[in-house]
């Protein structure tokens, strides 16, 4: 156990600590090897820049934090108890461990982990466009039933690269995989290669299909190589559904032979253009040089079940997914962004990554376990505060971040709405999955602007701007969370008869999951007494302020 | 500090949590709403309305055509206003090119959507490690104080996404509303001024515990959004966003799709003394059948939009004050693709700048024949925006810090277009 871990940690303190770590400060590991290997090296990275780590961070906090990046919303107060009163040295295990393999929390993670993964793989805007072949209620139900069974990262990524089906549920042969694709195979699935080596195997090729990228390996040729295993990939119209709507576009992802633009089966190639004009042969071929049969029968070779099968096998695959989750979870992956890893953008920590990648790969590509071993490094515990010690770590000024202290950043919008339907307990008498999704997407969409380009780009508002903090400050979701009304959360606590004391710090613990200080519990007296004792009045001040503090809206 | 709830005035309270923020600046001020009137509003400095392309508008159809060749496409020239030729489909704006120039030399390496859309707003090229600020974000903290008694944040993004403030911070990010103008949770329903006085009072102590914990600046850009939002809920100003209160001939004029309002909504932006207001038009990502996408729908909203602006701006003695920039992340290839279309292409294109300091009316470059290669001196983003900065009185000799103090020069350190300058 660290020294550093018994100081006493209390608001306000700064905690200067001296460079040199010596191999006597080995951080708790919870006797998780992969747990022990992340510590040791991020903690050989504080020791090459000669700057300590900030002290940890207070449990409900780190709990708070934890909620956040597994489960998507804030942890409610009764559960923030429950942690508390466990006072063994593994409560933080036990946390991570309940969070995700606790039946209670199964249908939550699954709920995340979609909504994370569809924003990945069909973007915010995805399906919600009436002209769009995507069904997004079709790859939420296929992301849904991954993560709800935890299936291994490879086997979805093989599914994902193979799918054949119908996109909408409720069409015959079925299958959401396919919506990955859906929209991405126009100009000969230009953006089905992009975002297959961006997304699965951490490389960013979208520049090369005109020319050679200015400083990455990629060539052009290698970008039309890959591209010719999308070649027999063709999206077609599908039978509607019983009792489909009118917004639903069933279409049908289907693999057809490809006669090759030199109309020989046999040998079924592609053309691209150099930019002085001429035109240059390409068949399958994968990043590694690795080649399959050239025939355009699907029978014979079946162009994308061979891509998946590199896909799976390349070491790129086990290393984009740990910098993903890295990055989701520490608020920086090893390399920005997270998905164009190579020699032209250095990992900070190289060893840690092929390390992890090695040990997702050892350990049957289970994200669970990847998790676990993430939340619960020593790392993933400081404290937001930034001290003398590590105030060079500074990645928003272009510095390699190297995790000495926890790295603030702005709840997605995804997150604030779950963490407020939780905070007025309004998530106990929610209606159905898909009601909730629906209701949950069109808020969405008030913060997401469409750049119209064929690849989907998109950008949000909920940035932590002025659209930002005009929804907070007057939005229905905030106003409605506040509101002292019949059977509003409010109302009912202030019903309750607590005292003005119980109710402040149930507030307190439901937002930032800490106590007020002195001061803050006195200025909530004092509102109780500008509100002539009217407690329901009090407490919607008070809880207004909570949820537009930073403190809220960032998970720190 | 001992707190005494019970017998504590109003008062006190208030001087508590100043005393417990102190940390935050500014103030979070209420009341502070200058009830400026448009008279006063006359002294205003300089504004830029940038016209922005979503997609990559294929330049050789609309401001630098090709008839006549095998790449030129359907379109014919047409005589305008100023001295140089545009596109058949663009009638209207040829009636008011004399207060227009294009840069037919335009070469840019970025033909990647996103890649070209942050090098064509910041004059960089995108980099890992550092988010530089984009047209606005530079535009409005320059003309800032040039804007005193501005209460609308100085850089508004109309129906759009735009590109960030970066290292500058979020006080310069675009404040972004739809097209009509609509700015969503404005108001506040059913709780009135006092009651919002007595929540910021509380806000502020909240935020003053955590952000005096030393957080980073993201936490501190905080308190300053909170303060400028205030300002907006309260402010007069606000009148200017009421975009669909002009008269129909004027709506009719501009033009009754979103883009024609937007750029209602940017003259009206900037009499109200707003700096930077970039307008969106989306769709012209053309890889298929892009001569009737052109001719049937992109540029007949564009021409109409574009002229009217020119045209409203000239008659309200706005243009010689107002810099207007049209441009997209790169343009579209020279050759004819199968499906009828143009692909990515940024070696050889066009862009138009107008208006306050911009000399109209003429073409700055040329390109070959057949518009695949730029045979003039090549023009740069960094070379535009360098420009803009000129012919607003920006000095190029301005030089940014950012977060890691690197010094960064204005437009990355471009030449300005000597023919533009007036």
């Amino acid at each position: 156990m660290s020294r550093w871990q018994f100081l006493p940690v209390t608001f306000g303190v700064v905690l200067a600590m001296t460079a040199g770590l010596s191999a006597a400060d080995k951080a708790e590991d919870y006797g998780i090897p992969q747990v022990a290997t992340i510590n040791e090296k991020i903690r050989l990275g504080w020791e090459d820049y000669g700057i300590s780590p900030s002290p940890e961070e207070i449990d409900t906090v780190w709990a708070r934090r934890l909620f956040l990046d597994v489960l998507g919303r804030v942890p409610s107060v009764e559960e923030l108890n429950e942690f508390q009163r466990d006072r063994g040295k593994d409560k933080k295990k036990n946390l991570v461990d309940k969070l995700l393999f606790d039946e209670k929390y199964a249908e939550e993670y699954a709920r995340n982990w979609t909504t994370i993964w569809t924003n990945v793989l069909i973007g915010r805007n995805g399906g919600t466009d009436n002209n769009s072949q995507i069904s997004r209620p079709g790859m939420q139900k296929y992301l849904r039933d991954s993560f709800a069974r935890n299936k291994p990262y490879d086997q979805m990524v093989k599914e994902l690269v193979t799918a054949t089906g119908a996109n909408t549920p409720g069409m015959p042969n079925f299958n959401g995989a396919v919506n990955f694709y859906m929209d991405k195979l126009a100009e000969d699935g230009v953006q089905a290669t992009a975002k297959t080596a961006q997304i699965f195997l951490g490389m960013q090729v979208q520049c090369t299909q005109c020319h050679n990228h200015p400083f990455n390996e990629w060539k052009q040729e290698k970008f039309w190589n890959m591209n010719a295993f999308f070649r027999q990939t063709r999206a077609q119209r599908g039978q509607m559904p019983v009792g489909g709507d009118d917004n639903m576009r069933a279409m049908t992802l289907n693999n057809v032979d490809f006669m090759g633009e030199g109309r020989n089966i046999n040998n079924a190639e592609i053309y691209y253009e150099l930019r002085n004009g001429l035109l240059k042969v390409a068949y399958p071929e994968f990043l590694d040089g690795q080649k399959i049969p050239t025939s355009g029968r699907v029978s014979e070779v079946n162009r994308r079940d061979e891509l998946a099968k590199f896909i799976v096998d390349s070491e790129n695959l086990p290393e984009a997914i740990a910098n993903r989750y890295w990055g989701h979870f520490l608020g920086y992956g090893f390399t920005k962004p997270v998905d164009d890893m190579g020699p032209h953008n250095r990992p900070t920590h190289p060893e840690l990554v092929s390390y992890l990648g090695e040990e997702v790969r050892n350990n049957s590509f289970n994200l669970k376990d990847l998790i676990r071993w993430i939340t619960l490094s020593e790392a993933y515990g400081l404290s937001s505060r930034i001290t003398k010690a590590n105030a060079l770590d500074d990645p928003t000024v272009g510095e390699p971040p190297k995790f000495s202290h926890f790295y603030l950043r702005q709840m997605q919008a995804e997150q604030l709405y779950e963490s407020l339907l939780v905070a007025t307990e309004a998530h106990k008498t929610r209606g159905n999955y898909e009601a909730q999704e629906k209701k949950k997407s069109e808020w969405m969409r008030q913060f997401v602007t469409a750049f119209g380009t064929d690849e989907g780009d998109e950008a949000t508002t909920f940035n932590g701007t002025i659209p930002q903090a005009l929804m907070m400050f007057n939005g229905d979701l905030v106003m409605d969370a506040v509101s002292t009304k019949q059977g509003s959360f409010i109302h009912r606590m202030a019903a309750e008869g607590r005292d003005g004391k119980e109710a402040i710090n149930h507030l307190y613990m439901a937002t930032v999951a800490r106590r007020p200080t002195r001061n803050e519990l006195q200025a909530a007296n004092y509102l109780i007494g500008v509100h002539k004792g009217d407690m329901a009045k009090a407490m919607q001040d008070v809880f207004w302020a909570l949820l537009n503090s930073n403190e809220f809206i960032l998970n720190h | 500090m001992s707190f005494a709830p019970q017998g504590m005035t109003r008062r006190h309270f208030m001087s508590h949590m100043a005393g417990a923020s102190a940390m935050i600046a500014p103030s979070l001020m209420m009341g502070s709403a200058i009830q400026a009137n448009a008279q006063e509003l006359k002294k205003r400095g300089k504004s830029c309305i940038m016209l922005w392309m979503g997609g990559g508008p294929s330049t050789m159809d609309i401001w630098d055509l090709k008839p006549g060749t095998n790449t030129g496409g359907p379109f014919r020239p047409i005589s305008t206003k100023g001295d140089l030729q545009i596109s058949e489909h663009m009638p209207m704006t040829a009636k008011v090119m004399d207060n227009l120039s294009v840069v037919r030399s335009m070469s840019t390496r970025e033909a990647d959507h996103g890649r070209g859309r942050y090098y064509m707003h910041t004059g960089y090229v995108p980099n890992p490690n550092i988010e530089h600020p984009s047209y606005g974000s530079v535009i409005a903290h320059e003309l800032a104080s040039d804007h005193n008694e501005l209460e609308i944040p100085p850089f508004v993004s109309v129906g759009g996404g735009s590109v960030g403030p970066g290292f500058l911070g979020m006080s310069w990010a675009p404040f972004t509303v739809s097209s009509s103008g609509q700015v969503r949770n404005l108001g506040m329903k059913g709780w009135g001024n006092e009651t919002l006085q007595s929540r910021l009072e509380m806000l502020r102590l909240i935020e003053g515990g955590f952000v005096n914990q030393n957080r980073g600046p993201a936490a501190m850009d905080h308190a300053k959004i909170l303060d400028k939002t205030v300002k907006l809920m309260t402010s007069d100003q606000m009148k200017a966003f009421k975009v669909n209160e002009e008269p129909e001939e004027m709506k009719e004029l501009y033009g009754q799709d979103g883009f024609g309002r937007g750029c209602l909504l940017a003259r009206r932006l900037v009499e109200a003394g707003v700096p930077f207001i970039e307008v969106d038009l989306g769709g012209w990502d053309n890889h298929q059948n892009i001569f009737n996408t052109l001719a049937d729908n992109k540029l007949p909203v564009l021409d109409r939009a574009m002229s009217a602006l020119v045209t409203d701006l000239k008659q309200r003695g706005l243009l010689e004050s107002t810099t207007i920039v049209w441009m997209g992340e790169f343009s579209r290839t020279p050759r004819i693709n199968g499906n009828t279309g143009r692909d990515h292409w940024a070696r050889s294109w066009s862009t138009v700048v107008g208006g306050g300091g911009i000399n109209g009316g003429i073409a700055v470059g040329e390109t070959s024949s057949d518009g695949t290669r730029v045979e003039t001196e090549p023009y740069s983003s960094e070379d535009l925006m360098a420009t803009v900065c000129r012919a607003m009185g920006i000095s190029l000799d301005t030089t940014f810090t950012s977060k890691s103090g690197r010094p960064m020069k204005i437009a990355n350190g471009g030449k300005v277009i000597k023919e533009l300058i007036a």
